[in-house]
């Protein structure tokens, strides 16, 4: 998709991660403090380290304990940080507003009852009826409740509960295409007259061991100590980061009418699933590159890279980023899932949502870490190219730019 | 160049080219038709896993195809693909291996169940750790290419996709019960815009499973009444007491109307509307005053700009809950007002069960075959009629009716409400 008929705005942004809550923390600690600025517990989860989230005060977004308690903890980061969202953009408490807000999420698996797991797991081998145990042990030590907390379009559901925008709800799935395609889906539906106001984000909660357990059945984790992504070796690997982050985007038209402020413009996002065979170098990156941003001139680039550190990928991006060096443009690359963590479905919009702050404040983050592969970049980035590489599967590129 | 069709909104129209059906009561769209209209129910004891202790023993489940050794994704995949194939050697189009169009896929969630959990845990038979921990150490000693494989939630798109070739990147989309409709959905909007000028759509779902049945009989969501099973789903009866859980997939080739016509394709029907609209009151059942499912329904009429009077039939969520059936009867009242008392209503559920994620795109393709063949299929297992529910359910038999405009609904926990306007051309 190159430039939209109807142009997108980001107009509200809600982030919290391990590096804080909010999008000043986010800046404070990521534009100013000189790398390496991780917040890592390598200790918890060893041998796999994570990036726990930041302390946060739920009540403050989730107001009913009753609410609270019938989510589980990914569902409440990511209700929190849609709450942050609709704040920021002024629409918090606008009936009139968030009656008609779209929903889109992203979202993975919920989470389980690993107490009741492990129960089972060690006692289930002693039964003289292991099937009849099994059964009855579930039937028993399940919580009605927790099944809502596993859904995947129960964090969607329970910000139309606790934050009322009901306009229509669509959760994405798929690892890191859900948030590509959440993202695309707002953006194509408002470029199309389809909608004018969307809330569009995802969560991740890093700290569980089932989480971990899914990455790791498909070899996809790093194991400690931390590294940044760039420098996680030949297997590579990612370290995951619990992480909440909602975006407000709007018409622009929409937005004007209310006086409502951009972050930046959404100028366009392109997708694709190239078929990843061993050997293969090219993911068509270049391709999605040009239909996104093939207009713009040479020169230096700034890139927010959605990069995980798993390997090939990883490496095949870098091949991109000197492929677009090649062209002329001088890559500033970022990856944030080395501040941040890799935040599975979530990922890609925090992406979106760190390349809209940046924009909005004139200024861009000094490199991420001392790899060497992040090089510093003078002035203020009018244009950020977004990347999100699946790490098994899927391609996205999205193109933030300043909304003057 | 003439000038390509337009509805009455401006935007292009989209028809259905294929469609294709898997349920309890069968593979393909004439074994089911065959069944359906003739009232006979897919609703049997389960078999798959014991279920000595359970509250609920029965469920429609799909035994008719061979996925190799069982698991849930593998059924879940196994039937899209099933369904799809049906659909696209009906529409003709592409060619093998290469659909013109993108991928939407309606999927139930995807995780370790507990023969795989048990066979983790058992590879380190006499280690010292516990609980997850050994979890992990199992799965890092060595490779599980086909948890790998199947457990990931993009795993059933990636198959979908390698197998038909489908354009760009596959999605994956739920909304819990309305899944199957928004996949419908998303592939009307893709076309509408001119992003695509054909779409793959699929619901599937392969939910029988020891955890997830347990799941919803903790929410008191299912019927209880095990014997005989197929008298156990009884939508807008008196004494409905819950749904029975059920399996299968439905597919759907969505076209832009100019390029059917231009390939010379036969065309099923037009998918006129769509509407959809969330709830704000409680993760399992909606506002009192129907609010957003009757938001749901009337967006979807709007959207295919037709009167409330034009529909001739209602292909109903109809999922045999107290609530649910209350609460679609109460919401179309408010819709159609006097027109539902002439208006027959059948629940295909009473006889396959409720699909889940699959539902919307399951019953998307019977209301298309209600449009062709002018026949409605009855709600069986209609014998005490709630009082409370006045409509023409179609009881029992099924019944002629010319059929050119029909409503089906899909509505989800977590406020998810879908509703699809189907159409003959």
């Amino acid at each position: 998709m190159s430039a939209l008929p109807h142009d997108v705005w980001i107009t509200g942004i809600g982030l919290v991660s391990s590096q804080g809550e909010g999008l000043d923390a986010h800046w404070d600690r990521l534009a100013r403090v000189p790398a390496p600025r991780p917040v890592v517990d390598e200790e918890r989860f060893a041998p796999y380290p994570v990036h726990p989230l930041a302390t946060i005060d739920v009540a403050r977004e989730i107001p009913k304990t009753s609410d609270q308690r019938q989510m589980e903890q990914w569902q409440r980061t990511g209700v929190y940080a849609a709450g942050l969202a609709l704040a920021d953009a002024g629409i918090a408490g606008n009936s009139e507003l968030l009656n008609r807000t779209d929903v889109v999420t992203a979202a993975g698996n919920g989470e389980r009852d690993l107490a009741l797991d492990a129960r089972v797991l060690e006692a289930i081998g002693a039964q003289p009826a292991p099937d009849v145990y099994l059964n009855r042990a579930l039937a028993t030590g399940l919580r009605p409740t927790l099944y809502l907390g596993q859904l995947s379009n129960l964090l969607a559901g329970n910000i139309s509960l606790v934050h009322k925008a009901t306009g229509s709800s669509r959760t994405f799935k798929g690892e890191e295409m859900a948030g590509v395609a959440a993202v695309e889906n707002a953006v194509r539906r408002i470029a199309g007259g389809e909608g004018e106001l969307f809330l569009v984000g995802g969560a991740l909660n890093a700290e569980r061991e089932d989480l971990l357990l899914g990455c790791e059945l498909d070899g996809a984790l790093h194991r400690g100590p931390f590294r940044s992504v760039w420098a996680r070796g030949e297997g590579g690997g990612l370290v995951p980061g619990s992480i909440g982050v909602f975006l407000v985007l709007e018409s622009e038209v929409h937005a004007a009418l209310r006086g409502a402020k951009a972050y930046a413009s959404l100028r366009s996002i392109a997708s694709d699933r190239a078929a990843r065979r061993a050997g293969s170098t090219d993911l068509g990156l270049m391709r999605l590159f040009d239909e996104i941003a093939g207009g713009l001139p040479p020169g230096p680039l700034a890139v927010l890279s959605g990069v995980s550190g798993v390997e090939p990928v990883t490496g095949q991006e870098r091949a991109f980023l000197q492929g677009l060096e090649a062209r002329g443009y001088h890559p500033a690359v970022r990856a944030h899932g080395t501040v941040l963590g890799h935040a599975l479905e979530a990922h890609f919009i925090a992406g979106v949502a760190l390349a809209a702050l940046a924009v909005s404040r004139q200024a861009y983050f000094p490199p991420f870490d001392v790899s060497g592969v992040e090089r510093p970049l003078e002035g203020a980035p009018r244009q950020i190219l977004v990347t999100g590489l699946g790490h098994w599967r899927g391609e996205g590129l999205a193109l933030v730019e300043a909304a003057d | 160049m003439t000038r390509e069709m337009r509805d009455n909104k401006g935007r292009r129209v989209v028809v259905v080219t294929g469609t294709g059906v898997v349920t309890s009561l069968g593979l393909g769209k004439n074994e089911n038709w065959t069944k359906l209209t003739a009232g006979r129910s897919g609703i049997r004891r389960i078999t798959r896993f014991p279920t000595e202790g359970l509250r609920t023993v029965i469920a429609g489940t799909v035994d008719c195809l061979d996925v190799g050794p069982y698991s849930a994704p593998a059924l879940t995949i196994a039937m899209a693909m099933a369904a799809a194939q049906e659909a696209l050697g009906e529409a003709a189009i592409g060619s093998a291996g290469s659909f013109p169009g993108p991928l939407y896929l309606a999927t139930p969630p995807a995780e370790l169940e507990w023969p795989q959990r048990r066979l983790l845990w058992e590879e380190r038979a006499g280690d010292e750790l516990t609980g997850y921990k050994r979890l992990l150490a199992a799965a890092r000693a060595s490779r599980h290419e086909e948890l790998e494989e199947k457990f990931q939630f993009a795993s059933a798109a990636e198959h979908l996709a390698r197998r038909f070739g489908t354009r760009g990147l596959p999605v994956s989309v739920s909304t819990a019960c309305a899944s199957g409709a928004t996949a419908i959905q998303l592939g009307v909007e893709a076309i509408r815009r001119g992003d695509a000028d054909a779409a793959l759509c699929i619901g599937t779902d392969s939910s029988v499973q020891l955890e997830a049945l347990i799941r919803f009989s903790l929410l008191s969501a299912l019927s209880t009444r095990n014997d005989p099973p197929e008298l156990a789903s009884r939508p807008f009866s008196k004494d409905r007491d819950g749904f029975v859980m059920a399996e299968g997939a439905g597919a759907l080739i969505l076209e832009a109307y100019d390029s059917a016509r231009a390939r010379g394709a036969a065309i099923l029907g037009v998918v006129k509307g769509c509407g959809e609209k969330a709830d704000d009151f409680h993760r399992t059942r909606s506002r009192p005053d129907g609010t957003a499912i009757i938001g749901a329904i009337r967006n979807a009429i709007e959207d295919a700009g037709v009167r409330p009077d034009e529909i001739d039939y209602i292909n109903a969520h109809g999922t045999s809950t107290p609530e649910n059936d209350k609460m679609e009867y109460l919401s179309l009242k408010a819709v159609l007002g006097d027109h539902l008392d002439k208006t027959p209503i059948s629940s295909n559920k009473s006889m396959i069960g409720h699909t889940l994620s699959a539902a919307g795109a399951v019953e998307a393709v019977f209301s298309l075959l209600s449009i062709s063949n002018g026949v409605v299929p009855p709600t069986i297992n209609y014998r005490n009629p709630d009082p409370d529910i006045p409509m023409d359910v179609v009881p029992d038999t099924s019944r002629s009716a010319s059929v050119r405009t029909v409503l089906s609904n899909s509505f989800g926990f977590g406020g998810q409400n879908a509703s699809l306007v189907l159409a003959a051309l």
